[in-house]
């Protein structure tokens, strides 16, 4: 099977993961979205070290699902404090912090 | 040692005197300011007797000393070394500036003594003596360039010494300006001669420029005319002369040092110094004969007309000056240098002197409050008349014959020059006229309020608060005003010392040139001045002439003024009534002041502000700093309109610009 049907599918997963967050207001979603957008890029990865034949690439991706992970801790801690704050869980009111 | 050891040390005393009394100034007590820097010119002045005696055991064909402390800039084509020169002009301009400025130092450690200035004083006038000897001792033009704004920059600080006086900041402002035009004058011109000769050096230019300039060729023409320029301003002749009489709003002893005796004469030194270059450029030398002849008139007519005492001097020296500068533009070195020493001294005196009477008059300068002061001042009125009678030219004073020797060059260059000749002989009655005029009106007659309280208790008179003279405001005697209190001059030893001596020399003088008599000066200067084409060689008959003629003008000149301003009082005003016209003109001084500022300082405002307004305000605040200022304005508004802390509008900023890299590679692949 050639390369270019895995980064097609790549490409497809990558698109649906870029346009929830630009689309969705709910940061929860918009985390799964961008976890979306990470493992469209790991599976790139995985199907590039498959067509050269070795395994830097899965390497690579296994340090992108370590990252993933860590962000995810970060992302949902922010999200759990803002409840606990009674804050809106809606990134549009979220706008204090700007220039 | 040799001449030129001795002449480095006379250079490096006064410069010792200023850093000491300079540095210490707060730590010097009484009076010992004024001693230091006495005693430091007083070294120069027997190191520079040293150089004297050292360079007459120079054979005369190799009096031309030079000696380099170290190169100050030495690349292709430049030259720039500290170098002296030491030859016969120089040492006699050492000797000269050295001995009168220790006599001035010596009459200012009284005079100044209730100055709250007085370190800050000495330390000027020592750094003054130090530039007037690099100015004279320069081996380069560089040095003399420096020497030359540097006594520039001293006259401007001296004469606004007394610095909460407007009027003498004011004038020392206007001094400041019209030598730097002087200044720029010097350097054009030296470009112009260096242009072509490659060297700074001047025994170097001096042996070039007969090589390199034809006779008479524009370039050497217009660079002497620029050291003209220089020696114009720093000499005041006509037309810049207008600073010198505002200078006499500095106190005395400056005015007797700086105004009189040296820093005014450095352009005929300029003059005799450059002489190779102006024997090749005639009709420069012509334009200075005519500009010196054109002073010593008009500088004689307002004379007349002063009624301020410095001032009356002050045109006095203007006047000679034009003499000195008639004289070695003719070619008459030897006899304007002659003069050059004989008015330094009788010059001096006569500043000295007035001192003591403005002093005595409690800061008074005006002629027509003053009367009478005859036996109140007894030694000041002696001085007086010796200073008088030398600068009248009354045989057989110094005056007499270092005037006399200048005129018999003109005529003995016969032609146009005999124009002159007689021109310098109406000076010399105008010069009798308003000399005797000052003396006659000031000590004798009634003695008026302050000549009767100093011939009866013996003390000053001091005025009921301390007032400035030219504009009657009420000063105090703190720093930056005059001290509170004057001595009576003639009473304090010092001053005696200085005035006394200067009055023995302003009688014998002459001595060192009397035609067929002596020629001491001739001989001594002859090494310097023997490439001199220029000569003037008059017949033992117009000698003979010019000396009658002399010593009658003269005589005549002290006559007329007895009987104008003595014998009949009311002759004066019958006299300016007959010429109302003329004495208008003379009081308000040719209107030299008025053309210069019509001429020169209204456009001049007038562009200043017409740049501040047009200029200034339309296209440096509005194009050019306005201009940057709202780009960067416009551009940060841009930015900071995309910082609107929409999330989803960052991510998509940044998808777009990822999207722009990656289709800018793929693109390029």
């Amino acid at each position: 099977m050639s390369i270019g049907w895995y980064l097609a599918v790549s490409a497809i997963v990558f698109a649906i993961g870029a346009g929830g967050v630009l689309v969705r207001r709910n940061p929860i979603v918009i985390l799964l979205c961008l976890e979306l957008m990470l493992n469209a890029a790991n599976l790139a990865l995985i199907g590039f070290s498959r067509m050269w034949g070795n395994g830097d690439g899965q390497v690579f991706a296994l340090v992108v699902i370590v990252v993933a992970a860590c962000e995810v801790t970060v992302g949902l801690g922010l999200i759990v404090a803002l409840h606990r704050r009674r804050l809106p869980i809606d990134v549009d009111e979220l706008r204090e912090l700007q220039g | 040692m040799s001449a030129t050891a001795a002449a480095w040390i006379a250079l490096a005393a006064p410069l010792a005197g200023t850093i000491v009394t300079g540095a210490l100034f707060r730590r010097l007590p009484g009076r010992s300011a004024g001693w230091i820097g006495t005693a430091a010119v007083a070294v120069s002045f027997v190191f520079a007797l040293i150089t004297l005696a050292k360079i007459q055991s120079v054979a005369p064909g190799a009096r031309e000393l030079t000696s380099t402390l170290w190169t100050i800039a030495g690349t292709t084509g430049v030259d720039a070394r500290a170098t002296i020169l030491v030859d016969p002009l120089s040492v006699l301009m050492i000797c000269v500036v050295a001995g009168v400025s220790m006599l001035i130092h010596l009459y200012s450690v009284i005079y100044l003594a209730g100055d709250r200035g007085y370190s800050r004083f000495f330390a000027y006038l020592n750094f003054f003596v130090f530039s007037m000897l690099l100015l004279v001792l320069a081996g380069n033009f560089l040095l003399l360039i420096v020497g030359w704004a540097f006594v520039g920059a001293v006259s401007y600080i001296l004469i606004s010494f007394w610095y909460r006086r407007t009027t003498a900041t004011t004038a020392g402002f206007k001094a400041f300006v019209i030598n730097v035009v002087g200044d720029i004058g010097l350097v054009l011109g030296t470009f112009f001669i260096f242009r072509h000769t490659h060297t700074f050096d001047l025994l170097a230019s001096f042996h070039a420029a007969s090589h390199v300039f034809a006779s008479g060729s524009g370039d050497v023409t217009a660079g002497c005319l620029l050291l003209l320029v220089g020696a114009f301003a720093k000499s005041a002749q006509i037309p810049l002369h207008t600073w010198l009489p505002d200078a006499m709003e500095g106190p005395t002893p400056v005015s007797a040092l700086i105004h009189a005796a040296t820093m005014v004469t450095a352009g005929v030194y300029l003059i005799a110094r450059m002489h190779p270059l102006f024997q090749l450029a005639p009709a420069a030398g012509d334009v200075g004969a005519v500009i010196g002849c054109l002073t010593l008139l008009i500088a004689g007519t307002i004379g007349l007309a002063a009624t301020d005492l410095k001032r009356v001097i002050a045109y006095s020296t203007m006047s000679q000056i034009g003499y000195m500068i008639m004289g070695v533009s003719i070619g008459a070195y030897t006899a304007g240098l002659f003069h050059l020493m004989t008015h330094a001294f009788f010059k001096a005196l006569l500043f000295m002197a007035a001192g003591s009477l403005i002093s005595a008059m409690g800061g008074v300068q005006s002629l027509d409050r003053m009367s009478g002061f005859r036996r109140a001042l007894p030694f000041t009125f002696g001085s007086f008349i010796i200073g008088g009678l030398a600068l009248s030219g009354v045989p057989p004073f110094s005056g007499y014959f270092s005037k006399d020797s200048i005129l018999l060059f003109a005529a003995g260059r016969g032609g146009w020059h005999w124009a002159l000749w007689a021109a310098g002989y109406v000076g010399a009655l105008l010069t009798a006229l308003y000399t005797f005029r000052m003396i006659f009106r000031a000590f004798l007659g009634e003695p008026c309020a302050e000549a009767r309280e100093l011939i009866e208790t013996g003390h000053l008179h001091h005025a009921e608060a301390p007032t400035n003279p030219a504009n009657g405001e009420i000063e105090d005697t703190d720093v930056g005003f005059p001290g509170p209190d004057h001595a009576v001059a003639e009473r304090a030893v010092p001053m005696r010392a200085a005035m006394g001596t200067l009055a023995l020399l302003s009688i014998v003088g002459g001595i060192v040139a009397i035609p067929h008599v002596t020629s001491w000066l001739d001989h001594f200067l002859a090494p310097t001045f023997a490439d001199s084409t220029l000569v003037g060689n008059a017949s033992n008959g117009v000698l003979a002439l010019g000396l009658i003629l002399g010593a009658v003008v003269s005589l005549g000149g002290v006559a007329a003024a007895y009987f104008i301003w003595v014998a009949r009082p009311a002759l004066a005003g019958q006299l300016r009534e007959r010429f109302a016209p003329l004495a208008t003109l003379f009081e308000n001084k040719w209107y030299f002041d008025e053309l210069i500022d019509t001429l020169v300082v209204r456009p001049g405002a007038w562009f200043g502000r017409f740049s501040q307004n047009t200029f200034e305000r339309v296209f440096i605040n509005g194009v050019l700093v306005g201009g940057s200022t709202g780009l960067v304005r416009a551009s940060s508004a841009l930015v900071r309109a995309t910082q609107s802390g929409m999330l989803r509008v960052y991510a998509a900023l940044m998808l777009l610009g990822a999207a722009a890299v990656a289709f800018y590679f793929l693109l390029q692949s």
